[in-house]
């Protein structure tokens, strides 16, 4: 017999970077539909309309300070899209750098600050990993935490030295960055990253970066791990208890922009989807927001990003959130590290969609295998700066026009679409990662990603706060004041 | 018998989070370990700590009948007074309520209140343009003293708000104001006409800058990635601005003009609206709008037109170029 739907809210939720509540309805101790809102609205971009187009790299950055290199490059690119400029060779390896660097900082602060320490809760105890994983793990306290918090803090002197500082840079600009570098400069960027390199290879992965990137299989993987005493392997092992591989399923259609243009036009991982067992080209204007559940006016038709409008309207019944619904022709995608890994046919990633699809221990071990590829991609690019070459091209904005940026933030694509006129910005829209997976309903009542991957996850009785649906949610590494902005 | 804690909850409203992202930056020691120096126990802070949802909500309930003592209230972010008055921009999840309630109710039992970067001092970025939020401050709506809590507002402990001003705050602003207070040196002296602590807001930004030589001779930047002084052409308010990034320094040996780009002001109230580009320097006949603090115009433009006489060689062609083309000159140093 069926019992009658409970309604749970579950809020605040914490360790996911901004605002975030989650509504839930439970029957039989399991999530039967689920209702993501975000709670916060800001009005970014209200506040970028009238303004100078440069003016961008000051405030879009501030719509978040864990992706805010991310958000500048965004602006960088649509504005070096209005100018018709590219970066410098320098820049552009300059600016793969710094976003690289926020990407793996957050790759690490996901795994060691936000995600883990759910695991070393009471509820738990007795399970035969916990000593180890409340020892390493537990809030704010244990020692993988606190070390991975130093370790992400001796990656950032690399923005310290090119960019200034971290968060909210403006180093990032149109045509390259605002800062040379030289020999000297080259070899502190080498010390920090080996620094870094050398805490991952003995803390996280218990071993070499280089291994990690060719595991080609879920097979590899669990037979390279086991044994080893790093913190993936424990994170493994509590996967391999509760079922991680088997919870938080959504869509499996998979998203990324794709990141870190190289010399001959291609990036480091591709652009495309991925959907169905099968990579598609991504088409662009085929992206549409839906406002129908989203406290926006505006519902009566899909909004392409060009044309697209920001009203609040706090008055709408319907609407449960803040956070518009993205649509890839008319689908909702799910976007991320393992979205990014997917699509570049990584075979580990591969496999993983192949048999698990994105559940929540493939969206951590995607993210993991990310952190190792862009370390090793790093030292490279440091290795092909050439300082005496130019760093930043100069242009000219155009009086009126329109173009787009698109990047990967360590959470998944984001895109900035402007529009200038009588040289001020007439409309900015911006769909970042979040905003893909956490996106409300649509007109055709199509649930979000993290709307999809919360039916069936498993309610203990007498759970509030149940501890299922938080494994699931912060497998997105959710970014809320991204996904609002 | 160790001494009690020095109670702090940490909450987030119309911010982008940044400001904690830069604290987990604190470094040589680290955050926790300098937190533990001066007793400091973090109650809840919604980045770090386990408890979630309803465990999270009760821990604030009990802070407010009063069976947790509340030593400092840190909220980083805009207080959101939209729409209409209702707050209801930011509802604090699981709650159904404003987080404009919530600050302020528990701003009533803290002994201390902290902003905690320049959207909660002032309204910051959050309030920018449009404001389509009527985003404000803790105690000031831009300049203006007012805010979420009102003018008058003083915290048990006798102080108004502390402005750890900055988009985002050092690392060390935050940990060093809190420290200060769990010794109770702060006093009300101790704050600027802004309410910002003074041992970071009495310096400049200039003092330490690297470009100071090409200042000197106003030797000008003229694009990004120039090495010259950014005061003329490219927007820099360094020698305005009070904070001690370039002596202090972020990241490692980071700051704004280290970095080769203006400083933006960023822990002044309205710095988000310049009324010009921010990259840009607005100027009337040549001369730059906005003097170095305590100068008087008439010496500025008197010492800018000599100084741009005096210009070494050098330092014109360095001031262009994007590395150092023309080194120093080795002398030897005569012995008397």
């Amino acid at each position: 017999m069926t019992e009658n739907p409970t309604r749970l809210i579950v809020g605040p939720f914490n360790r996911v970077e901004g605002d975030l509540e989650v509504r839930l309805d439970v029957a039989d101790g399991a999530v039967r539909a689920a209702y993501v809102s975000s709670p916060l609205f800001r009005g970014f971009e209200r506040i970028l309309e009238g303004r100078d187009p440069r003016d961008a790299l000051v405030i879009a950055p501030r719509i978040c300070g864990i992706c805010s290199v991310s958000q500048s490059h965004a602006a960088a690119l649509a504005l070096a899209g209005l100018q018709g400029i590219a970066p410098t060779p320098n820049g552009r390896m300059a600016t793969n750098l710094m976003v690289a660097t926020e990407n793996v900082a957050d790759h690490l602060t996901h795994f060691h600050v936000f995600f883990m320490p759910d695991f070393a809760r009471a509820l738990y105890e007795g399970r035969p990993w916990f000593a180890e994983v409340e020892r390493r793990f537990k809030a704010a306290r244990g020692a993988s935490v606190a070390r991975a918090l130093a370790t992400r803090a001796t990656l950032l002197h690399v923005m310290g030295l090119l960019a200034g500082r971290w968060p909210h840079t403006l180093a990032l600009q149109p045509g390259g960055v605002s800062r040379s570098a030289d020999a000297r400069d080259q070899m502190r960027l080498l010390a920090t990253l080996s620094a870094v390199r050398a805490a991952l290879e003995e803390h996280l992965f218990a071993g070499p970066l280089e291994e990690v990137a060719a595991l080609a299989s879920i097979a590899e993987l669990e037979a390279w791990a086991d044994g080893r005493g790093g913190d993936l392997s424990l994170f493994l092992a509590i996967a391999d208890d509760l079922g991680l591989n088997l919870m938080g399923r959504a869509y499996d259609r998979f998203l990324s922009y794709g990141a870190y243009p190289q010399a001959d036009e291609r990036r480091l991982y591709a652009a495309g989807t991925f959907a169905r067992g099968r990579p598609g080209a991504l088409d662009v204007e085929a992206i549409t927001e839906d406002h129908s559940f989203a406290r926006m006016e505006g519902r009566e038709r899909p909004h392409p990003p060009f044309e697209g409008s920001t009203f609040p309207d706090a008055a709408d019944e319907a609407g449960y959130t803040w956070c518009k619904a993205p649509r890839l022709a008319g689908q909702p995608f799910e976007t991320g590290a393992l979205a990014r890994q997917v699509v570049d046919a990584h075979p580990l990633a591969r496999d993983l969609a192949a048999r698990e699809g994105a559940s929540v221990r493939a969206r951590v071990v995607g993210r993991l295998l990310e952190t190792a590829r862009t370390l090793l991609a790093m030292t490279n690019w440091v290795r092909a700066l050439e300082p005496s070459a130019p760093w930043c091209a100069q242009g000219d904005l155009p009086v009126s026009g329109r173009a787009f940026g698109l990047t990967e933030a360590a959470r998944g694509a984001l895109g900035h679409w402007v529009v200038v006129e009588k040289g001020r910005i007439a409309r900015y829209q911006i769909i970042a990662p979040t905003t893909w997976n956490f996106s409300p309903r649509d007109a055709a009542g199509v649930p979000g990603p993290l709307e999809a991957a919360l039916v069936g996850a498993p309610v203990r009785p007498g759970e509030t706060t149940p501890v299922s649906v938080q494994h699931i949610v912060r497998s997105f590494d959710p970014c809320m004041v991204c996904t609002v902005h | 018998m160790s001494a009690a804690p020095f109670n702090m909850l940490w909450l987030q409203s119309g911010g982008c989070g940044g400001c904690t992202m830069s604290l987990l930056c604190a470094e040589a020691p680290d955050l926790f370990a300098t937190l533990a120096s001066a007793n400091i126990r973090m109650l809840w802070h919604p980045t770090l700590s386990e408890e979630t949802g309803a465990e999270a909500v009760e821990l604030l309930e009990r802070i407010l009948a009063g069976e947790i003592v509340l030593d400092a209230l840190c909220v980083e972010g805009a207080l959101l007074r939209g729409p209409n008055g209702t707050g209801r921009f930011h509802i604090l999840a699981g709650t159904g309520r404003p987080m404009l309630d919530w600050v302020r109710e528990l701003a009533a039992v803290a002994r201390h209140v902290v902003a905690v970067g320049t959207c909660a001092a002032y309204g910051g970025v959050t309030a920018a343009g449009v404001n389509p939020t009527d985003a404000c401050g803790l105690q000031y709506d831009g300049r203006q003293k007012g805010g979420a809590l009102g003018a008058d507002f003083s915290a048990r402990g006798g102080l108004p708000v502390i402005n750890v001003a900055g988009c985002p705050t050092h690392p060390n602003w935050v940990t060093e104001t809190l420290m200060l207070l769990s010794a109770g040196l702060i006093k009300g002296d101790d704050l600027d006409v802004y309410g910002r602590p003074r041992f970071y807001a009495d310096y400049l930004v200039h003092h330490g800058c690297p470009r100071n030589e090409y200042y000197e001779y106003k030797a000008s930047a003229e694009k990004m990635s120039d090495l010259g002084c950014m005061m003329e052409h490219l927007g820099c308010l360094g020698t305005q601005a009070h904070a001690d990034c370039n002596t202090r320094l972020w990241n490692g040996e980071g700051s704004c003009t280290r970095g080769g780009y203006a400083c933006i002001n960023c822990t002044a109230p309205e710095f988000e609206e310049p009324g010009h580009a921010f990259l840009e320097t607005p100027k009337i006949g040549g001369i730059p709008v906005g003097l170095p603090t305590d100068m008087p115009k008439a010496w500025f433009i008197a010492l800018s037109s000599l100084a741009k006489a005096a210009t070494p060689e050098r330092l014109r062609r360095n001031a262009t170029a994007d590395h150092v083309l023309t080194p120093p000159k080795v002398r030897d140093i005569k012995k008397r």
